[in-house]
């Protein structure tokens, strides 16, 4: 203890001193602190509440729902039905393990699915709601309505599916919608965030793939305040989705199921093109396959079964197989050289059955050749060396020009998979594709719609339609999208002689309704109904010289996958042209025999509106076509009822 | 001189001794404390439970303290602080031994219902340990090297305890509460240069035996560092709570998002929102405005204990109140510091207004202890 007044006066004035230098210090440090709290509250306030509110804000996405496609008289097509499935949420149970144990009593669960849904209920917070069935049915979501008081935590959730109640007769033209894979949202460009919702489903193939743009809609939105653990404490904001648009289209639904009905089995496709719009009534090919399956998602077992199947069901040949269209492209021949004057109508070429030209022979169909023929009975009989004799004089660039004209080997814009260009092949494609020159003997091939030839059935149903109405008819399937027309081009003149035109359909009018024509077995007996064709059958493989002197193989005795093409192309009525069709039959044999008889009856279909009445066809086919048609007849109903009950 | 020299007359007696009371520090208390209330009521959403209520409660409870305190004479308090010292260390020793473990620290003794942390008493007494000490020491042995290692063994002892509950926080803050007391009493200032230089050093040993067998620290606290210096390494584990503290902190602005208003303290972002970060919680919902109030509030608190302690004529009074004041700020600067991303989380609870019991009594003690010197000052 200190008693010295002085030593107790220093003691207090270092007291003070040292007072002094420490409240200093804690004032420095005051200001420090306080330049702190000016630096996060004022200087980095913006981006500090900026992350505040990213951190409490969570917008969700709302599924907007998917348009319905409609035929051209508002059957539906593509449907959204009503799909269930079963949600758990944990919290809301004593002990929600127990619950769907009790649960799968009741009803059936899929294990897989369910031990999957077990896990991520034990990874997240107890309110998260998770999926444990899917697709459930009517009937058990109704038993556990019935049930929830002892299901607590359980409930059915409603989401929409797609379902194309035609299945398989607009699978390759609607396509179907699937899963967005990784791949998709690899290969789209700034992928809407909607893509990336769970269960999420976007068009595939065909016009859902085509027109996902306006079928899909624009997702809605919804601002939830979120804390912490995740949980949605109150609903901020709600922005309403779009729901997608509505797409119509021209096919007619009932038309298009007679026509697969039609085609059966066969490995075979059809068009059928209205002449007045343009718009296509009917794209067939067959078999095919039920895109329900593929939307619930198909089993590897049926999708093996479709891959191996060697009539390619997966494929849509109306527009994607490309074929020799062989003697349907004769009226094209026929046309470049009478527009070009290059010979005249009463021109006469003597037929033997061959010709012969830089020292090569090239065979008519008919062995025993036509005699003396003019073009008008070249056409009728299809005569081919007529046309071979043409082909130096009128040369492949004219072929060309006039087949451009007509729409062959070109890709006709219609919205479905992997449309098909064909090919018109000239000289530089030749050198270009096979380091050859182009020499006589090809473009002898080309007269008669063979050799590098390709087209599909779309583009000489096309042909057909220009050459019935002598314009340039652009062929179109979607008529309307959210109730508003779609303006179609109108189709402007071909600009060729009218007379020309007159005498070729004359040609396809004898084809099918004089006797020798080669389709006049498969002619109409109603004169106001009559139909004007061209048959084309063309060959696959090449025919030795060896097999010309023991005799051709018929197609019988050939494995079916070297058979010839069967074609058939027509329009009706020829007073006044309405439709126009193409028919072709994979190694069906030869076009008149096979396909023409499928052009004529969908002809009728058409113009009849429903089947035709027996009176219709020559009197000694019409027991046949009466089994036929009991035969058909169960799809076409079918169809109606479906479509009326939706409606 | 001495409270012996005083003119005893010039002291007031009885309830008189109340309108002695350093009043401003008094009303500076209740409005830091009321501010805490406030915050209090708002985390759960705007209701006195669970929290608001026990610390009003409590905060009645350490005013009543305050006031006995003050009307105790200082005198009685300089000669029982040897006394409540070794109380204290007494205390801590129990606790080490059969404490309640609680986020894995030692820190607690239960009473009944009553629990009571040793190490915040030991704040308290430390200091009024080290004020007697420097009273009885006659001013020449001050800076002699026996009599500086004798308060430099009094204040190691509680820390090093504290530090093996392990309670790093509240260890540092003793040493530095002790070490600004013996500053004050005039030490010289050579020994504090070479105890900053070693402590220097230590710093550096304790990183550089990080990983080895004798670390230095628990792995909790080198990772609180970690996150210290890197809080965005892991955001979602360690570094979570100071980014979110920061996020909350800074969304505030100028006048704050509103009472009860606050997204990360409503929405649980904020962690231990209501105790070690609740500077945080005020600072979101008052902004820039409440957090300098605050501080203004603070600095202002430890003005009125300077003032108190350069007014008064007895050495132990002195160095008490100065001391206390300097002990007040280390512990609102600490945890302001902490919670804006400037020193590591070491779990300093903000004085006065942090939901928690002994923390608030044993402040109330200490100014009681400054309302005493105050009151019995010679004249």
């Amino acid at each position: 203890m200190e008693t010295n007044p002085k030593e107790i006066e220093r003691a207090y004035r270092t007291i003070n001193r040292r007072t002094l230098i420490l409240g200093g210090a804690q004032l420095v440090l005051v200001a420090g602190l306080g330049h702190r709290m000016h630096y996060l509250q004022i200087e980095q306030s913006d981006e500090f509440r900026l992350l505040a509110e990213k951190n409490r804000i969570n917008i969700r996405l709302i599924a907007p729902i998917r348009g319905k496609i409609f035929d051209k008289d508002g059957r539906i097509i593509a449907d959204n039905a009503p799909s269930y499935r079963i949600v758990a949420v944990r919290e809301e149970a004593e002990d929600i393990y127990a619950t769907i144990n009790k649960l799968g009593q009741i009803i059936e669960l899929d294990k897989d699915f369910l031990s999957r849904a077990l896990e991520e209920l034990d990874r997240h917070p107890p309110f998260v709601q998770v999926t444990i069935a899917e697709r459930v049915n009517w009937k058990d979501v109704a038993t556990i309505a019935v049930n929830s008081p002892a299901l607590p935590g359980i409930k059915p959730e409603v989401g929409f599916t797609r379902v194309y109640p035609y299945r398989k007769d607009f699978a390759h033209i609607v396509g179907y919608v699937g899963p967005v894979s990784d791949f998709d949202l690899k290969t789209i460009k700034e992928p809407d965030q909607v893509l990336r919702m769970p269960r999420f489903q976007i068009g595939k193939v065909g016009l859902e793939a085509k027109k996902e743009d306006v079928l899909r809609g624009k997702a809605g939105s919804k601002r939830v305040e979120v804390n912490a653990a995740g949980r949605v404490m109150r609903e901020l904001e709600l922005r309403e989705g779009q729901s997608g648009a509505d797409v119509q289209i021209t096919i007619d639904a009932k038309l298009q199921a007679y026509v697969q009905a039609r085609l059966g089995e066969q490995s075979a496709s059809a068009i059928v093109i209205d002449l007045v719009s343009g718009g296509l009534l009917a794209i067939a090919s067959s078999p095919s396959y039920d895109p329900n399956k593929f939307v619930t998602g198909i089993s590897t077992a049926d999708y093996k079964t479709l891959l191996q199947n060697q009539f390619r069901p997966l494929a849509s040949k109306s527009v994607q197989g490309i074929y020799p269209p062989g003697s349907t492209f004769k009226m094209i021949v026929a046309l470049a050289a009478l527009e070009d004057q290059l010979i005249s109508p009463t021109d006469t070429v003597h037929c033997p059955g061959y010709f012969e030209i830089s020292g090569r022979k090239f065979y008519c169909w008919k062995q025993s050749g036509h005699g003396q023929v003019d073009l008008y009975n070249a056409i009728k009989q299809s005569c081919d060396v007529f046309f071979f004799s043409l082909a130096e004089k009128i040369g492949q660039d004219r072929i060309v020009a006039m087949a451009k004209k007509f729409g062959l080997g070109i890709k006709h814009d219609i919205p479905m998979s992997a449309v098909a260009s064909g090919l018109v092949p000239n000289q530089d494609w030749k050198r270009r594709i096979h380091s050859e020159n182009w020499m006589v003997g090809d473009t002898v091939n080309a007269s008669i719609g063979q050799g590098f030839m390709l087209a599909s059935p779309l583009q000489l149903a096309v042909m057909t339609a220009r050459l019935a109405t002598g314009k340039k008819i652009i062929p179109h399937i979607i008529k309307t999208i959210d109730g508003i027309h779609q303006p179609n081009v109108s189709a402007e003149p071909l600009d060729l002689n009218n007379t020309n035109l007159q005498l070729v359909r004359q040609a396809m009018y004898a084809v099918s309704n004089e006797r020798r024509g080669t389709a006049y077995h498969s002619r109409i007996i109603n004169e106001d109904k009559q139909l004007a064709g061209k048959t084309g059958t063309s060959q696959v493989r090449n025919i030795s010289a060896k097999e010309r002197s023991t005799g051709v193989r018929s197609n019988a005795d050939l494995p079916w996958e070297q058979r010839d093409h069967a074609l058939f192309v027509n329009f009706a009525p020829f007073t006044n042209p309405r439709i126009a069709v193409a028919v072709v039959v994979e190694h069906g044999g030869s076009g008149s025999s096979t396909a023409a008889p499928i052009a004529r009856d969908i002809t009728l279909q058409v113009l009849y509106d429903g089947l035709p009445p027996l009176s219709a066809y020559p009197s000694r086919d019409r027991e046949q076509i009466k089994e036929q048609q009991e035969r058909i007849r169960d799809f076409i109903p079918l169809a109606e009822t479906d479509s009326r009950e939706r409606a | 001189m001495s409270y012996l020299a005083y003119t005893v007359k010039s002291i007031p007696s009885g309830a008189r001794k109340i309108l002695y009371l350093n009043w401003p520090l008094v009303l500076l208390i209740m409005a830091v404390a009321g501010i805490g209330f406030l915050m209090l009521y708002s985390i759960p959403g705007g209701s006195l439970e669970p929290w608001a209520l026990p610390q009003i409660k409590r905060f009645a409870f350490g005013l009543a303290l305050m006031f006995i305190v003050a009307m105790i004479p200082i005198w009685f308090w300089r000669n029982i602080s040897g006394l409540c010292y070794f109380c204290g260390i007494l205390l801590l020793i129990t606790v080490e031994l059969l404490g309640i473990t609680s986020q894995g620290a030692q820190r607690w003794i239960a009473i009944g219902s009553f629990r009571f942390q040793p190490s915040e008493f030991m704040k308290i007494t430390l200091i009024m340990l080290l004020a007697s000490y420097y009273d009885w020491l006659s001013t020449h042995r001050v800076s002699h090297i026996v009599w500086v290692l004798i308060p430099v063994c009094l204040i190691t002892l509680p820390a090093a305890l504290v530090l093996f509950q392990p309670d790093l926080g509240t260890a540092l803050l003793l040493l530095l509460a002790g070490s600004a007391t013996m500053f004050i009493a005039g030490v010289h200032w050579g020994y504090f240069v070479a105890v900053i230089v070693s402590f220097i050093a230590l710093v550096a040993a304790v990183f550089q035996s990080r990983g080895t067998n004798w670390q230095l620290l628990e792995n909790y606290q080198y990772r609180r560092i970690d996150t210290f210096l890197d809080p965005d390494s892991d955001l979602l584990g360690a570094g979570y709570h100071i980014t979110q503290s920061k996020i909350a902190f800074g969304s505030g602005g100028w006048t704050g998002r509103g009472f009860m208003q606050g997204t990360q303290t409503r929405l649980n972002f904020l962690p231990e929102k209501h105790t070690d970060f609740i500077f945080t919680t005020l600072a979101e919902e008052f902004g820039f405005v409440g957090t300098a109030s605050l501080l203004a509030l603070y600095v202002m608190i430890i003005i009125a204990c300077i003032i108190t302690g350069l007014t008064t004529r007895d050495r132990f009074a002195m160095i008490l109140a100065l001391g206390i004041g300097v002990t007040f700020f280390l512990f609102f600067s600490v945890n302001m510091a902490m919670v804006t991303g400037r020193l590591p989380v070491v779990g300093v609870p903000l004085p006065l207004v942090s939901y928690g019991g002994s923390a608030m009594i044993v402040l109330m003690l200490a100014f009681g202890l400054v309302q005493s010197a105050h009151i019995h000052r010679p004249r």
